[in-house]
């Protein structure tokens, strides 16, 4: 015989079983994927960040200056561990495009000469680089093109060195010096306000009077050369000639920018898939650990006729391991496509790399398949061990006889309020109290996890609310280029439409508590301050005490210290003096650490009349466009904007991409969901169908068979919804702990629509098993189960 | 029959008590019991007097609270799990009231499933030929009769040509009629194979197809006959 009896019973088992096989493979595939998904799209992310930095050579190192000659890039070169050294010309110039209100924010930069590679090398993506002969031509950042649908031979406005220049597009390029723009005063990228025009050395020279010089440096480092003391010997050489100071690579704007986007995405694929992965695969033990547990009769007929334990543990061995196998092809292949989709997501629309470099590495498909085959096997090999423990003689008997007690209820004298059915259901429920336990705890878990995977959006919801709404009540924010005197807000508030304004400080400072500190901001306020609310942690307002600082409840949690107690306040700009203040209250703000004072307060810290670098408007909406246009035409304002503008932008990038990211969760943790409850019905079912045939036999009919399985299958599924909901409480609690509590602080907080979510995406499953179950039920073989002892 | 013929089980003081919680069930409270090499045994006995809990220790399913059991020398008391699952597999046929078949295999394959891990097996198809059913080979336990279920099961524990046969009430679940066929089969194959068989019934008559008959009682043997007569199961009568 080609194949043998036993695996020919396993064949028919699975082909038997398919419902609940294909529904467990999904639980595991499901598990699967949403690991191998995320953690596969942040490793290729990760990944493609690297190759885009080696391929294009993105310096270690950034210096700028004002002007030095051409010369000096010889003593640079000559600086030990400086590996490549380019020196160019970059220059701040304003691009006035047609629908801005305001001129973006350039940045011109010299392309290197002829022959020479140069670093941050620019991707070209459509059209061709600018002509270096030809003043008059310019490659421009491909974000900003797409953003104003630009396209390569069109003109473009810069005004440069105080000129306005017409200058030819040639095509569009980008670079990973500038993955992230960051416009000043915006609270997130926004492609549309930060131009780069790459244009050849000597028309960026000449149009600044730079020719034979440079006023911009970088290089990369020998392999194991000390960054510091490269940092040094840069600054040393370049002091003369009005160096900056050089800053590392860590620091540079668009890599700080795309590291902190990496590690906020490094949280988000690490807690919930991991716990997806575990869930999943603590569901898939129980399962089938059950349904081998089904099988005890046939287990012990197997020893009796001589199978060894080590032969039923093996067959048995194989049948979950086909199972986990199924699913593990689906998870990897759903989760390979998905991170590959994800991946091109975020380098396509959001990060912007010339290629998604897609890598799916063994490590994460070995682990999540193992830690889902561990969990059957041993869930399976448990079951068999129960089984085969006992002496066959014993385990072909049905399980141990159960006493059977009057039930809570009917000792309660509640049992004429039931039929015999319901009394059946209840007295089965108080019988097995552990069945429905684990059956209850097992749906819990999927409503569990359907809860945090909504969580994501409820969080940022929650977030934007708190920060966009609530806590900033201005109509228009208005970034000023430089601090400046109080006396710009009452200008801006002489302005027609304008009906107030206020303005607002801020200086860097170090707060110190005894040997705690920590960098931050410190934040002033007008006396009357009304568009900017701080809140608590119940959402309420905190109004600014006159003297004293607020400070965010973080920033006290890491100085360790109290209302009442004093902080030390050391700034970091300036005449860097050091003063001492109160801490008059505490806030909660969902992001970062500062410390709040009134203006007063603020002038005797700083020691001097304070400067404002913000100014918040009440405008007269209707006017709200002709304001846009004159403040922008300001010359000491670098932007304008509106807290929903912030809004959009966040939606329309992260956020979306955050959406996408709790989409996909919740697809997952649905199909887990939906895989239990099924599972569990079915399990019921061939546990009662003994019964529920007999009672047939007695002259039950289909509906009241049915009424007592789904009674106890209800039962399961009603214990289940808050207790699941609690467990999704808990793990929101669990997810908060995870993230970086000085960037931001995730809410705890769960919206009605995710909890709704959850129950219905039980509940219709449950409603869904049933009818499937139900079907089954009504094809019960009577005499075939009565006859046949499985 | 020759008395003094090779003994295949000999059991000595065999206890079983099962603990119920706060009560002790004393099953078997001190049994001797031999079966003879080629014997056709007949178990008697009230319900509750301990014969299923006995034929399943001779048949290695399960180990007594006392006594000694020895098969063909080896003591089968104190062996371990795998030696006594090397006993049944190699020595032992068994045949349960409810026949026990696997429900997702044929009647074929169920035969089967026994003849691949024994040593010296007779074909599937020929076993189930010998109980009558070679023409049933390819269906379904849920297809078959009671009667026939318990044929197969019988063809199955005969497959592999054990030296003993031990069997639990094979005609409990059956009509007069088919619990004769399948006496026949038993019998047929205790005088044509020599297989030492040892069958448990309710059904006092049925000793009658006997070379002896043990009655237990409340868990010790209380008669020991031999049959001066052995019948043919076709003239029983009940
Ligand atoms: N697993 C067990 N746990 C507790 N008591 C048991 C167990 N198995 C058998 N008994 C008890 O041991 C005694 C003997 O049981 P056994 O099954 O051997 O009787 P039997 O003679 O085969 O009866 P029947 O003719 O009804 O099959 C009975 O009182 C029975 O209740
Ligand atoms: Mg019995």
């Amino acid at each position: 015989m080609l194949i043998s009896a036993l695996d020919r019973k396993l064949l028919r088992d699975l082909s038997h079983l398919r419902g609940q096989v294909i529904t467990i493979a999904l639980v595991v595939a499901c598990g699967i994927a949403s690991y191998v998904t995320m953690k596969s799209a942040f490793q290729s992310l990760v990944y493609s960040q690297s190759t885009y930095y080696e391929r294009y050579r993105f310096a270690d190192v950034f210096a700028s200056l004002e002007q030095a000659p051409a010369a000096v890039a010889e003593r640079l070169t000559a600086i030990d561990g400086v590996r490549e050294v380019d020196t160019r010309v970059v220059q701040r110039v304003m691009v006035p495009v047609e629908g801005l209100t305001r001129p973006a924010v350039g940045t011109v930069v010299s392309l290197p000469r002829h022959g020479s590679r140069g670093l941050n090398a620019v991707h070209l993506t459509r059209g061709r680089l600018p002509d270096p002969t030809r003043s008059d031509e310019a490659l421009v950042l491909d974000a900003f093109a797409e953003a104003h649908g630009l396209s390569p031979g069109d003109r473009v406005a810069v005004v440069m060195n105080g000129a306005l220049r017409q200058l030819r597009i040639t095509g569009f390029g980008m670079s990973p010096e500038y993955v992230f723009t960051m416009p000043p005063g915006a609270m997130s990228h926004d492609p549309k306000l930060i131009a780069v025009l790459w244009m050849g050395r000597d028309a960026v020279a000449a149009a600044h009077q730079m020719e034979g010089a440079f006023n911009d440096v970088a290089l990369t480092l020998e392999p194991g050369a000390s960054q510091a003391d490269v940092l040094g010997a840069l600054d040393r050489v370049l002091a003369p000639y009005g160096a900056f100071g050089a800053v590392p690579r860590a620091k540079q704007p668009s890599h700080y920018m795309l590291s902190s986007e990496l590690s906020q995405l490094e949280s988000m694929a690490g807690f919930v898939p991991v716990l997806f992965l575990f869930v999943a695969a603590f569901l898939l033990n129980v399962v089938l650990s059950r349904l081998v547990y089904l099988q005890r009769s046939q287990i012990a007929t197997l020893k009796a006729v001589g199978y060894a334990d080590r032969d039923v543990g093996l067959h048995y061995l194989k049948l979950v391991s086909l199972v986990v196998l199924l699913g593990a092809v689906v998870g990897v292949a759903a989760g390979a496509w998905l991170g590959r989709a994800m991946t091109e997501l975020y380098t396509g629309q959001y990060f912007r790399f010339p290629t998604a470099d897609y890598r799916l590495t063994a490590d994460v498909v070995v682990i999540s398949v193992s830690i889902s085959l561990a969990a059957a096997v041993v869930g399976a090999l448990a079951a068999v061990r129960q089984v085969v423990s006992l002496p066959p003689a014993e385990a072909m008997r049905p399980p141990s006889p159960v006493v059977y007690r009057r039930s809570v209820l009917e000792l309660l004298g509640l049992s004429r309020l039931l039929g015999p059915s319901a009394r059946m259901v209840v007295r089965e429920l108080e019988r097995r109290p552990l069945r429905l336990a684990l059956s209850s705890i097992g749906i819990s878990l999927s409503v569990g996890i359907v809860v945090i995977a909504g969580y994501w959006s409820d969080a940022i919801d929650y977030m934007l609310d708190v920060q966009f709404h609530r806590s900033m009540r201005e109509d228009v924010t208005v970034t000023f280029v430089k601090p400046l005197s109080a006396r710009a807000a009452r200008e801006l508030q002489s302005m027609p439409g304008v009906w107030r304004a206020e303005g607002i400080s801020a200086v860097a400072v170090r707060y110190r508590a005894g040997h705690r500190q920590r960098d931050s901001a410190l934040m002033g306020y007008p006396r009357d301050l009304e568009l900017r609310h701080l809140l608590d942690s119940t959402g309420e307002r905190v109004t600014l005490p006159p003297t004293g600082v607020v400070l965010t409840r973080k920033l006290a949690e890491v100085l360790e210290v109290r209302v009442g107690d004093s902080v030390e306040i050391e700034l970091r700009e300036g005449s860097r003096r050091t003063t001492s203040a109160t801490i008059s209250g505490l806030v909660d703000e969902p992001f970062g650490m500062q410390g709040h004072v009134d203006e007063e307060t603020f002038a005797r810290l700083i020691g001097q009349s304070p400067t404002i670098n913000t100014a918040l408007l009440r405008v007269d909406r209707a006017e709200r466009a002709q304001i846009f246009e004159r403040l922008k035409r300001l010359p000491w304002v670098a932007a304008v904007s509106y807290p929903g503008e912030f809004r959009e932008q966040f939606e329309g990038q992260s956020g979306s991409i955050m959406r996408v990211y709790t989409l996909i969760l919740t697809l997952f943790a649905s199909i887990i969901a939906i895989g239990v409850v099924y599972n569990n019905a079915r399990i019921a079912l061939s546990q009662r169908s003994r019964d529920l045939a007999s009672l047939r036999v007695l002259g039950f009919t289909r509906g009241e068979i049915a009424a007592i399985l789904f009674g106890e299958l209800s039962a399961q599924v009603v214990l289940a919804l808050p207790l699941g909901l609690w467990v999704g409480h808990l793990l929101v609690q669990a997810l908060g702990a995870t993230v970086d509590p000085e960037t931001y602080r995730l809410p705890v907080f769960v919206s009605l629509r995710t909890f709704a979510f959850a129950i219905a995406v039980t509940v219709v499953s449950a409603v869904i098993s049933f009818f499937l179950v139900r079907r089954k039920l009504d094809q019960l073989d009577l005499i075939g189960v009565l006859k046949t002892r499985e | 029959m020759d008395t003094t013929s090779t003994t295949v089980l000999v059991a000595k003081g065999l206890t079983k008590v099962y603990r119920m919680g706060e009560v002790d069930v004393h099953a078997l409270r001190g049994v001797d019991f031999t079966l003879h090499q080629g014997e056709l045994l007949v178990l008697l006995g009230a319900s509750g007097s301990g014969k299923s809990t006995l034929l399943n220790i001779l048949g290695g399913l399960d180990v007594p609270s006392s006594g000694t059991v020895h098969y063909l020398g080896q003591a089968l008391h104190s062996a371990s799990q795998s030696e006594l699952t090397r006993y049944r597999r190699d020595n032992v046929g068994f045949v349960f009231q409810f026949y026990n078949l696997i429900p997702s295999l044929t009647a074929y394959e169920n035969v089967a499933l026994v003849t691949e891990i024994a040593t010296d097996p007779v074909a599937p198809d020929e076993a189930l030929a010998l109980v009558g059913l070679g023409e049933r080979l390819h269906h379904f336990p849920a297809q078959l009769s009671g009667g026939e279920q318990q044929r197969v099961a019988i063809a199955r524990a005969v497959a592999k040509n054990p030296r003993v046969l031990l069997c639990d009430e094979p005609t409990g679940a059956l009509d007069y009629q088919t619990g004769v066929q399948v006496l026949e089969v038993i019998d047929r194959i205790n005088r044509e194979l020599g297989t030492t068989t040892a069958v448990i019934t309710h059904n006092a008559p049925v000793a009658k197809v006997a070379d002896r008959v043990v009655t237990l009682a409340d868990g010790q043997v209380h008669r020991d006959e031999r049959n001066m007569t052995r019948i043919r199961p076709s003239e029983i009568r009940w």
